[in-house]
């Protein structure tokens, strides 16, 4: 039942998330809370190991959601549920390379589907980031901050924006040494 | 056959030296397809490249179908795609695997701690790029903040806001044209 499951909810991610990895977020937010698969926060823990390994970011997270959920076999499905809408879209479009590049219908679905999908991941990680970088459920303004974190990442942020060509894995690296260090 | 194999290990080989996908797979691709084996020109792989970015799913594994069919047919796209996906399988699985023998480890924990914050920064900076780029004028700009309020607010499935997204464009510029 199980391996069913995740052919249908990854075949329903690589058909709807539209422009590349990151849009996959919002659709394993979903799977997280309708399933006993992995939480939430696990989700961070994917991400980071997502992007610090070759490979697709998409492809990566729906692997490990997959191994999550139901070991070797289950991360066969998820992936190949992922990449099999992509595969009957793409066969079916390069026979008409042309017409669905000039296509009027398809430039103005995509005029709303690009911030929509921005808008998407955006409300994918609000909660995620409540739970990262304060303490949800505080009794007073100064408890719910969680200062060490916010501070973190004020400094991770400037990085990533400062260092745009640094890899990835530079800043998780520097993360796990800072997460060791402070005891976060 | 031949050309399948081929096929299958250029993908691979894609697959295992791209990091993080997207713009990221361009350079590689380029030297395999372009460079070793003349399947495409450079322009031929910009465009199945924006084509990619424009259907569902994941870049990478689209534009490793368009070539692939490209070179050998639909067999083609689909031995592409397996390419560009197996050492995300392999990788993915042995360090999954690795991660939940010692995740129990306090020092693991803190450092997966450390771990989400800058995750949390990089995903904001990537949704931030996504944003500048989309974002064009007041419909684009309605259309993100409705997007994430509803998400935030009510929980509405992502796969309704896509549908609903791809209804409220073609609409908005079909009112454009007719004023």
């Amino acid at each position: 039942m199980t391996f069913l499951l995740l052919i249908y909810e990854f075949f329903k991610t690589g058909l709807f998330a539209v422009g590349g990895g990151m849009a996959t977020v919002p659709f394993l937010k979903e799977i997280a809370r309708a399933y006993p698969w992995f939480t939430e926060n696990e989700l961070l823990d994917m991400i980071a190991v997502s992007e610090s390994t070759p490979g697709p970011i998409g492809v990566n997270m729906a692997t490990y959601s997959g191994f999550r959920a139901g070991g070797l076999l289950g991360a066969l499905c998820s992936t190949l549920a992922l990449v099999a809408p992509s595969i009957m879209i793409i066969l079916i479009v390069s026979r008409m390379m042309r017409q669905f590049q000039e296509n009027r219908l398809v430039q103005h679905a995509f005029y709303c589907l690009r911030p929509a999908s921005a808008g998407l991941i955006v409300g994918a990680m609000a909660s995620i980031y409540h739970e990262t970088l304060f303490h949800p459920g505080a009794a007073s303004l100064y408890e719910w901050l969680n200062l060490p974190a916010l501070m973190l990442f004020a400094l991770f942020l400037a990085g990533v924006i400062k260092f745009k060509k640094l890899h990835p894995i530079v800043f998780i690296a520097l993360g796990a040494a800072c997460g060791i260090v402070f005891q976060l | 056959m031949q050309t399948l194999w081929q096929l299958y290990s250029s993908f691979f080989r894609v697959g295992i030296l791209t990091f993080g996908g997207g713009y990221a797979m361009l350079p590689m691709l380029t030297r395999e397809i372009v460079e070793r084996h003349a399947w495409a020109t450079e322009d031929d792989i910009m465009d199945y490249y924006v084509i990619a970015q424009c259907t569902p799913g994941v870049i990478a594994v689209n534009t490793a179908t368009f070539i692939g069919a490209r070179v050998a047919g639909n067999l083609g796209g689909l031995v592409a795609t397996l390419g560009v996906i197996s050492p995300s399988y392999l990788i993915i699985c042995a360090i999954a695997a690795f991660l939940r023998q010692f995740s129990h480890l306090a020092v693991v924990q803190h450092a997966f701690s450390g771990i989400s914050i800058a995750v949390c920064a990089m995903v904001l900076h990537a949704a931030w790029k996504l944003i500048a780029k989309s974002v064009v004028d007041k419909v684009t700009l309605a259309v993100l903040i409705v997007t994430a309020a509803l998400t935030i607010l009510f929980g509405i499935s992502p796969v309704l806001i896509v549908v609903a997204a791809t209804c409220v464009g073609i609409l908005a510029k079909r009112g454009e044209k007719e004023k």
